[in-house]
């Protein structure tokens, strides 16, 4: 590697390599993953959340770990603790803020990481598998999401998780209940509680999560990342095996990827330093009232990367087929989740990214978009109001409810039908 | 257009919030702009919150140290005139009453006002202090229009004196809610002058409300001064990381 004119510092350096490399496959992983690692040339602007969820996940991980040292988990000193984080404790004020706008801006990243794929095919084959490790990654954040925001024990904090609790006791065969109280370590949420959340939350949770961070982008690396084209790179090579729309990894996207994340880190930054509540969206107002067991909130809405889930949970009100209402929401709900996974399979096209899809799959994924937003919205109203027009908040639930689960399971039907478009040979810009 | 089209998406998420909290206010005055930088109107509220409040409601996040240091007054004239003799300047505002004591004198103990501000938010809590008025058919003679039925006195009388609600029909709100034969308080009467003008009162109630505010999160002052210099510094890494972007892309476009 090293040559005559190198200076020693470099010299040093390449025999240091050498060294290291002979016991540790260091320049091997280094060009595997990023400098020999080809990506297309093409990403364009969806193609900046991947980077960006990483970004997120270290700012957690490293805020979550402040936050730990001050923090106390317990139902008497919890609340207050995290008033000491605001008030006493040096910068904790800017590190509980970059927390729990981390959480939100996390989800904000991966929902628009996931439309990404959806809209480029990114989940076809034969980058199943990615899919899925994505979406297990996905489900983990939620739950992390979820165990997280019991923590600052606020009203909101502890009604919300006493409604996602109860939703357990729903299960049937007599297995709802104990299965509920197992979650719980108790009969409501209670001290018990809040200790073995915030043990999942600092510890078994974040675990799975790095593993499954890991192996989305070992999966990515092997197959190769998809572009806006959806053509695959691999199949255009040079005589030296280097796909010809292909560019390094690094340095290209290494340095198109700072340019995004700064431009996150001032969104994010605008947000930590001027609006922190985010009128109420990322920090819910009735949560700076301490937890109280013994008062039930008017009003309990989880936060809003939850609610379009919350607004299928509570379309379902008839009970059908012997089934009752809660059950069936229940149900819907994880399903609403669950065909995520099998997506892969229900698409039947040829074509992967939306610029060559027919008119069929484009309406089918703009009005999902649609339902998901509106979903979201209904999921922070209270279900007798009329917020929208005509019909109250339940009725509109049920109908984008529909269009979620039509976006779906038509899905087989409507790919195979749609009029799609020559997909070319090379990417185009 | 088309790439208008997808990033409208993602700034349709951003925007909202802003969108869904826009306009929903539907409390008897306008609030006033309230500065929680105004160091001099914190001042005064603190002064009357320390008067009236502190004596059932407890702050005890708040330490009576943070609120002299950010206010620039020395520990003397904060013990002499914001303190009693029992406190102690580095610890939290507390209050001596019990919780059974407060049940059985209110119904309710009195909650703690650290962060009350970021619960209820400066518009409920300009018209809490402003509707409160006299109705005889409560216990205490006492009501209030924003916070219907409260089990609190109302301590500021002596500043306000007594209002007594005016009714009438409520314009445009007759799709809310059952009851629309039901009249609506529409505004508030002075029956019986305090010490305070109607003004001036107002202008207590502000000074308060900033208090409460500035009380809720205390670092506020520090966090937009310090936000400034963050944006400002990656604004001009920015402006680096993209020429840097630019030239080594000039071998791919």
């Amino acid at each position: 590697m090293s040559n005559q004119q190198d200076n020693w510092f470099t010299r040093t350096f390449y025999s240091f390599m050498e060294w290291v490399d002979a016991r540790y496959p260091a320049t091997k992983m280094w060009n595997e993953h990023l400098a020999q690692y080809y990506a297309p040339k093409n990403f364009n602007f969806w193609y900046f959340f991947g980077s960006l969820a990483l970004l997120v996940l270290v700012i957690q991980i490293v805020t979550g770990i402040f936050l730990t040292m001050n923090y106390k988990p317990s139902a008497e000193l919890a609340f207050g603790s995290v008033e000491f984080i605001m008030r006493d404790v040096n910068w904790g004020w800017l590190i509980r803020y970059m927390h729990s706008t981390g959480a939100s801006a996390f989800f904000i990243v991966v929902y628009l990481h996931m439309f990404r794929g959806l809209m480029y095919g990114s989940y076809k084959h034969p980058r199943e598998l990615l899919w899925i490790l994505g979406m297990l990654i996905y489900m983990t954040l939620m739950s992390e999401a979820f165990l997280g925001y019991l923590l600052p024990w606020g009203q909101m904090s502890f009604w919300g998780a006493q409604v996602i609790v109860s939703l357990f006791e729903a299960m049937p065969f007599g297995i709802g209940g104990p299965l509920a109280e197992w979650i719980r370590g108790d009969f409501t949420i209670s001290d018990a509680t809040l200790n073995r959340f915030f043990a999942y939350h600092v510890i078994a949770v974040p675990l799975a999560l790095l593993a499954l961070v890991a192996a989305h982008i070992l999966a990515l690396h092997e197959v190769g990342s998809n572009n806006p084209d959806g053509i695959e790179i691999k199949k255009n090579k040079d005589e030296n095996g280097i796909p010809l729309d292909g560019i390094p990894f690094h340095p290209y996207y290494t340095v198109k990827d700072i340019v995004g994340s700064i431009v996150f880190l001032i969104l994010f930054f605008a947000v930590v330093f001027y609006a922190p509540e985010m009128g109420g969206w990322f920090l819910e107002h009735n949560n700076f009232i301490p937890a109280d067991p013994l008062k039930t909130p008017e009003h309990i809405a989880p936060l809003w990367y939850f609610t379009p889930f919350y607004s299928i949970l509570r379309a379902f009100t008839y009970p059908f087929l012997g089934v009752d209402a809660k059950l069936w929401g229940v149900f819907a709900m994880g399903a609403s989740q669950m065909l995520f996974f099998v997506l892969p399979w229900l698409d039947r096209s040829p074509v992967k990214s939306i610029r060559y899809r027919g008119p069929y799959f484009k309406t089918a994924l703009y009005s999902f978009v649609v339902s998901f937003i509106v979903l979201g919205y209904l999921g922070v109203k209270s279900p007798t109001d009329t917020d929208l027009f005509l019909f109250n908040n339940t009725v509109w639930a049920q109908i984008f409810t529909a269009v979620y689960f039509a976006f779906f399971l038509l899905m087989p039907v409507y790919t195979k039908m749609d009029k799609d478009k020559p997909v070319p040979d090379r990417v185009t810009g | 257009m088309y790439k208008l089209a997808k990033n409208s998406v993602f700034l349709l998420i951003l925007y909202l919030p802003a969108i869904a909290f826009a306009g929903s206010s539907n409390f008897l005055y306008k609030t006033p702009n309230i500065d929680e930088t105004d160091k001099a109107a914190i001042q005064r509220g603190a002064r009357v919150f320390v008067n009236y409040c502190l004596t059932c409601h407890s702050a005890e996040y708040m330490r009576y140290k943070r609120v002299a240091d950010d206010l620039g007054i020395s520990e003397e004239i904060m013990k002499k005139n914001l303190m009693n003799q029992a406190d102690k300047f580095h610890d939290g505002m507390t209050v001596a009453i019990e919780d059974d004591d407060a049940k059985r004198w209110f119904g309710v103990p009195p909650p703690d006002l650290s962060v009350i501000s970021r619960s209820r938010g400066r518009e409920w809590l300009y018209n809490y202090f402003m509707t409160f008025y006299k109705d005889d058919s409560r216990a205490m003679g006492i009501n209030n229009a924003t916070f219907k039925d409260v089990a609190m006195p109302h301590v500021l009388w002596e500043l306000q004196g007594w209002q007594e609600p005016v009714y009438g029909d409520a314009e445009g709100h007759g799709a809310e809610g059952g009851g629309a034969s039901a009249q609506q308080i529409v505004g508030m009467k002075l029956i019986e002058p305090g010490k305070l003008s109607p003004k001036e009162y107002k202008q207590t109630v502000r000074d308060l409300v900033t208090y409460l505010v500035y009380m809720g999160e205390p670092a506020e002052l520090k966090r937009h001064e310090i936000g400034f210099w963050v944006l400002g510094f990656l604004f001009i890494f920015l402006m680096i990381a993209y020429a840097l972007k630019h030239e080594y892309w000039k071998d791919v476009h």
